[in-house]
């Protein structure tokens, strides 16, 4: 597997703009926007807690895009079947890293606010569900034997991407205390117009943030699979010399 | 033969191997009754209150009694490599996969008939809403629980702790299909809500799955 030479500088210049826009957000979120009217200064928790729960739900989509890839390149092109597998393991983890960090900031906020660390309404439910999910879809990974992980995972990952809608469907029905969407939860919904730089700066640098990880895991992963090949293929040659 | 006839041979061998030993059913029927002991015990539950809380309790009864016959399920495959011989036969193998889990649902739906008399006795139990109900919700649910878990089951085979593998997939994943049982039942109990709305919710969950397992059972079968 040969490497770019562009890769590594691309990486370093996106890690510092993602730094910059993170702490730019960060003045933005906590020092210029507005105090908010009924709760104060806990509400500059939504400026975190937002985007990483909308961000947790975009992750997903890319795990199960490369699990389907997965099982289509599998018997025709396993050298590309290992890159979406790469991606499907770096998304999953990415996933369960923004989905905690959405649960953990919705339950300070929760604690502030409603006066409990949690209740079970239906987006919180559905949140620890999707989190439930990955963490166990990370568990095969973590248990399978080597030779088939990936193809176990993949499908799995089917199961679970089918099973998201239902499980928000079903606990709709179940629970209906989260406050409705701020956006296009009906007439009263959405923001002020001066609380929007700060949101949109966060929801950017978090998103930066989040493909950052996602490209290092990657490059981590790609690796990992590169020495695997390296000792496969030694293990093999050396059986070979033996057999002379 | 044709795929039915595939369907129907691996469903009469696994009965009859049951038949045999009664492995699983006497495992699974024991252990339940246990778990409906060891429940009532711990709520000492008036009439009022064990219709609210036995529709949760028969589920997750038989759901920890699935999880043991559903980890046996497929050894008896492992064992003198039959797993292999199914690999290169010409059956589909998605007709195994089926045989296999109408089996292991015949198998819940035998402990279930046994225990539910129990359970009527124990927490005292008439149905206040549509008793006819459950001979619709406890088939779904059944099969929702067997179906998932044989699958998962199958995928688990070669891992290690796969008996501790199977719940941990299997559980998150039924989730909405555990709700929506819970409900049904305990809609039927108390007759406070319509148990529709859940029933619908099975039908679905079961056709979605259902579907999925057959067609992805031969990439978890030859996945090596």
């Amino acid at each position: 597997m040969q490497r770019s030479r562009i890769l590594g500088p691309v990486g370093v210049v996106w890690f510092l703009l993602t730094i910059g826009v993170i702490a730019y957000a960060t003045r933005l979120a906590l020092l210029i926007a507005p105090t908010e009217a009924t709760m104060g200064n806990v509400q500059r928790i939504f400026y975190y807690h937002v985007p990483t729960s909308m961000l947790s739900l975009l992750f997903p989509y890319v795990n199960f895009a490369a699990s389907l890839c997965y099982l289509y390149w599998r018997r025709r092109d396993p050298l590309k079947a290992l890159t979406a597998d790469a991606w499907a393991i770096t998304s999953a983890e990415v996933t369960v890293v923004y989905a905690s960090i959405c649960l953990w900031t919705g339950m300070l906020w929760g604690r502030a606010a409603w006066g409990i660390w949690w209740t079970w309404d239906a987006r919180l439910t559905s949140m620890l569900l999707l989190w439930l999910l990955y963490v166990s879809y990370l568990m095969l990974r973590k248990l399978s034997s080597t030779g088939q992980t990936h193809t176990l995972a993949a499908v799995l990952s089917v199961f679970a991407a089918i099973d998201v809608p239902i499980v928000y469907m079903s606990i709709q029905w179940w629970r209906t205390q989260h406050p409705a969407p701020v956006f296009g939860g009906g007439p009263d919904s959405g923001l002020d117009k001066s609380m929007y730089p700060a949101f949109i700066f966060n929801i950017v640098g978090w998103a930066m943030w989040g493909i950052l990880l996602l490209c290092f895991r990657y490059a981590l992963e790609r690796r990992r699979q590169a020495r695997e090949q390296d000792a496969a293929l030694k293990a093999i040659e050396a059986s070979l010399e033996l057999a002379k | 033969m044709n795929y039915f006839g595939h369907v129907f041979c691996h469903l009469r061998k696994d009965l009859q191997l049951e038949w045999r030993s009664r492995d699983s059913i006497n495992g699974m029927l024991f252990f339940s009754l246990l778990v409906v002991v060891v429940f009532s015990l711990a709520f000492d539950p008036t009439a009022a209150m064990s219709r609210q809380i036995a529709g949760g309790i028969l589920w997750v009864a038989l759901l920890f009694a699935s999880i043991t016959a559903l980890n046996q399920a497929w050894t008896r495959e492992q064992r003198n490599r039959v797993l292999d011989a199914h690999r290169m036969s010409p059956a589909p193998p998605s007709a195994l996969f089926l045989g296999k889990a109408l089996a292991n649902f015949l198998f819940v739906a035998l402990v279930e008939a046994v225990l539910a008399p129990l359970f009527i006795v124990f927490y005292n139990l008439h149905a206040l809403g549509q008793g006819w109900l459950f001979a619709v919700v406890m088939p779904l649910g059944t099969w929702a629980l067997v179906c998932n878990g044989t699958f998962f089951a199958a995928l688990g085979l070669r891992t290690r702790n796969r008996e501790l593998l199977l719940p941990l997939i299997l559980f998150p994943i039924s989730i909405p299909a555990l709700l929506g049982m819970m409900q049904a039942t305990t809609a039927i109990l108390t007759g406070e809500f319509e148990p529709g709305l859940w029933i619908r919710l099975l039908i679905a969950y079961n056709i979605a799955f259902t579907t999925v397992c057959l067609l992805l059972f031969e990439t978890i079968l030859n996945a090596e």
